[in-house]
């Protein structure tokens, strides 16, 4: 800051004045560089959705000539016209909302207070209890006997088996029970003394202190919910009612995929034709329905995005 | 409001002659408090009962969804037909599936199975530890703050997104032009191939693609812990260095790198522990019949050919070895991140 003053009068400033000058230029190629090579990873990481985006919003006999950028050619509503008016994806929406919303709901709830037991430090089975849960973590029976059971439990089909089998995972434990720890053990000592008992204790005092880390884990939860489609196709396929968003997505790819590749290989121009002027492609589709699936997630991760990585800090750390 | 304020443990500026020693003493405190063993009596549990009516039930539970299931590797030793009803209807062959699946013919498509699930985690590990650790380097000499938190929440994002639409996205950015296929088209554009490339009819192709699109997924998310290691090296460190001369990439490679040099470590040998049980559902969505020489995996395996075929018996033969295979190797690898002298991360 005094430099200005300083080097003028003597010559001894001069060197590092040189040097500074030399880093500064260097300083600005690398920013430069840096920049622009992070833009462009954030290009990368835009751009698929984007383009999807825009095919979703394009016409489908049109997008199959290719060359669609970020914003549609020939604008239709046609794609999601067509999404819209199958009975299923309406119900699939619908079954994935209310699933997300009870598992998130049952999971925070039951995790939160097992988290606050374990939390306790003069609770007696503290420590096996947390190694019966830690130990599912690494021991997995397997997608077979996962489903043996939920056949033999008559839960096949049902919507109890979206969110009886995961009302509690390990790793959001650990998480929940390391952040209670870390309140005031006064807070809770004089909660005791003014006569609360441990379910109150959990339920007025330490569920609003836990609040941040709360909506950490039921982001977290309500994300892996929203996302799954293996649970539907293992346990509840055979209910069209019971059906789930990613699960319709998977079935779109998978067959295309499967049978896709032929037709990719011609060009795709097998347009299937769905009524009206305007025709629909597969890919164009599937455009719509990615859309339909991720957008939900993409709405809510801009006020969330302040937790999570609070949330992940706190788990790095085993309490 | 005391949400806020209760978080950090708070030092009051009392009467206490040293408030830095608040924390200490509370801690030591605490642990007097609790002598490390104490018996178990039944007026300590009846004492207790409130925080054994909110375990205990949940305790079982986890048991029961976790641990029960065990009772289906029997099948590994039976052979197992729906039809014939429940478990304890079957047919008992000893180790007849596991003889059946590593050797013969099942043999060699196992083999080849197990191959396929290393090489793509470990490439999509080394790919993804390597990105990762470059992106939060370049991203911590970003000074502008709002900018840097914009990048950080763009390359978040597809973490978010599930496998399935990722599997989508990259099933049509891997196409012909004529699909979307934008890769191609770039590469055309930029006369890098004459022809379009069928990306997904390439075995050779199959794990680099399974690893990019990891990497486009999960690049942002892992910089989350290293980007935290960085903030935990000492500034005096740069100060001292920049006394002595060093320019920014000497700082980068002397300071920074070493610096969070533990926090790469313990990643490596943890992440390593689930080399396993990684990639599902790339390799199911993305790998056809054409690539499945080097797409499948284990955990396509047992869902196509055990859950979705029938082959129940030979399904779960293969998921006790990946069970026990995973527990082998989390288990090594916790017990080097301890040997290391580092905090084991959950």
């Amino acid at each position: 800051m005094t430099t200005l003053t300083a080097d003028s009068t003597t010559p001894r400033p001069d060197a590092p004045r040189r040097r500074r000058k030399r880093w500064t230029l260097e300083q600005t190629i690398f920013t430069t560089l840096n920049t622009s090579f992070l833009v462009l990873l954030a290009v990368v990481m835009l751009y698929p959705l984007l383009n999807t985006l825009a095919i979703s919003f394009n016409d489908g006999s049109d997008a199959v000539r290719g060359g669609i950028g970020i914003w549609p050619r020939v604008f239709s509503l046609k794609n999601y016209d067509v999404v819209l008016h199958m009975g299923s994806i309406y119900q699939a929406f619908f079954m994935s909302v209310l699933k997300t919303v009870v598992v998130v709901a049952t999971n925070l709830f039951f995790t939160s207070m097992l988290a606050y037991a374990l939390s306790r430090s003069e609770f007696v089975f503290r420590k096996p209890i947390t190694i019966i849960f830690v130990l599912t973590m690494y021991f997995d029976a397997g997608l077979i006997p996962n489903y043996l059971l939920i056949k033999d439990l008559g839960m096949l089909n049902t919507f109890q088996a979206y969110w009886v089998p995961v009302i509690i995972s390990a790793f959001n434990l650990i998480l929940l029970r390391t952040y209670i720890k870390s309140i005031p053990e006064e807070i809770i000592e004089s909660a005791r003394i003014d006569g609360a008992g441990e379910f109150r204790t959990w339920w007025q005092i330490v569920m609003p202190l836990c609040k941040p880390t709360l909506a950490v884990v039921g982001l977290f939860v309500a994300v892996g919910s929203w996302n799954s489609w293996l649970d539907t196709l293992l346990y509840n396929s055979g209910e069209q009612w019971l059906t789930t968003l990613q699960y319709e997505l998977q079935k779109l790819l998978s067959s295309s995929m499967n049978a896709g590749l032929d037709s990719a290989q011609t060009g795709g121009a097998a347009a299937a034709a769905a009524g009206g002027g305007q025709v629909t492609t597969p890919v164009a589709l599937r455009s719509a329905i990615v859309m339909v699936a991720a957008v939900p997630i993409l709405f809510v991760y801009p006020f969330l995005q302040k937790h999570f990585v609070s949330g992940i800090m706190i788990g790095s750390v085993k309490g | 409001m005391t949400a806020t304020t209760v978080r950090p443990p708070v030092i009051e500026p009392g009467p206490e002659p040293d408030p830095s020693s608040h924390i200490p003493k509370r801690e030591s405190r605490r642990k007097t408090e609790q002598p490390p063993r104490r018996k178990i009596t039944w007026n300590l549990i009846k004492a207790q009962r409130a925080l054994l009516v909110m375990a205990v039930p949940l305790v079982l539970y986890q048991i029961l969804f976790k641990y029960v299931p065990a009772y289906g590797w029997a099948m590994a030793f039976q052979n197992f037909r729906p039809g014939r009803g429940s478990i304890w209807n079957q047919e008992w062959v000893g180790f007849y599936n596991f003889v059946n699946l590593f050797t013969g013919l099942n043999g060699e498509r196992f083999a080849r199975v197990v191959v396929n699930t290393l090489g793509q985690s470990i490439l999509t590990l080394i790919v993804g530890t390597l990105g990762a650790i470059i992106l939060a380097l370049l991203l911590n000499e970003i000074k502008n703050l709002p900018f840097k938190r914009v990048l950080q929440n763009i390359t978040y994002m597809p973490h978010f997104l599930s496998w399935v639409v990722v599997a989508s996205l990259a099933a049509v950015a891997l196409s012909l032009p004529s699909s979307g296929g934008f890769i191609n088209q770039l590469l055309l554009d930029l006369h890098i191939v004459d022809e379009p490339v069928l990306f997904l009819t390439q075995p050779n192709y199959f794990w680099g693609i399974v690893a990019g699109t990891n990497l486009w997924k999960e690049l942002g998310w892992n910089t989350i812990l290293y980007l935290a290691a960085i903030t935990a090296i000492s500034p005096a460190l740069y100060e001292a260095a920049e006394v002595d001369g060093a320019g920014r990439y000497r700082k980068m490679w002397s300071i920074t790198l070493p610096g969070i040099m533990p926090t790469i470590v313990v990643l490596l040998i943890i992440n390593s522990g689930w080399i396993l049980s990684t990639n599902f559902e790339l390799p199911y969505f993305l790998g056809n019949g054409v690539v499945a020489e080097r797409a499948e995996t284990i955990d396509v395996f047992v869902l196509r050919y055990g859950y979705q075929l029938g082959n129940y018996s030979l399904a779960v033969v293969a998921g006790i070895f990946k069970t026990v295979v995973a527990i082998i190797l989390v288990g090594s690898a916790n017990m080097a991140a301890k040997r290391l002298n580092q905090e084991t991360l959950v």
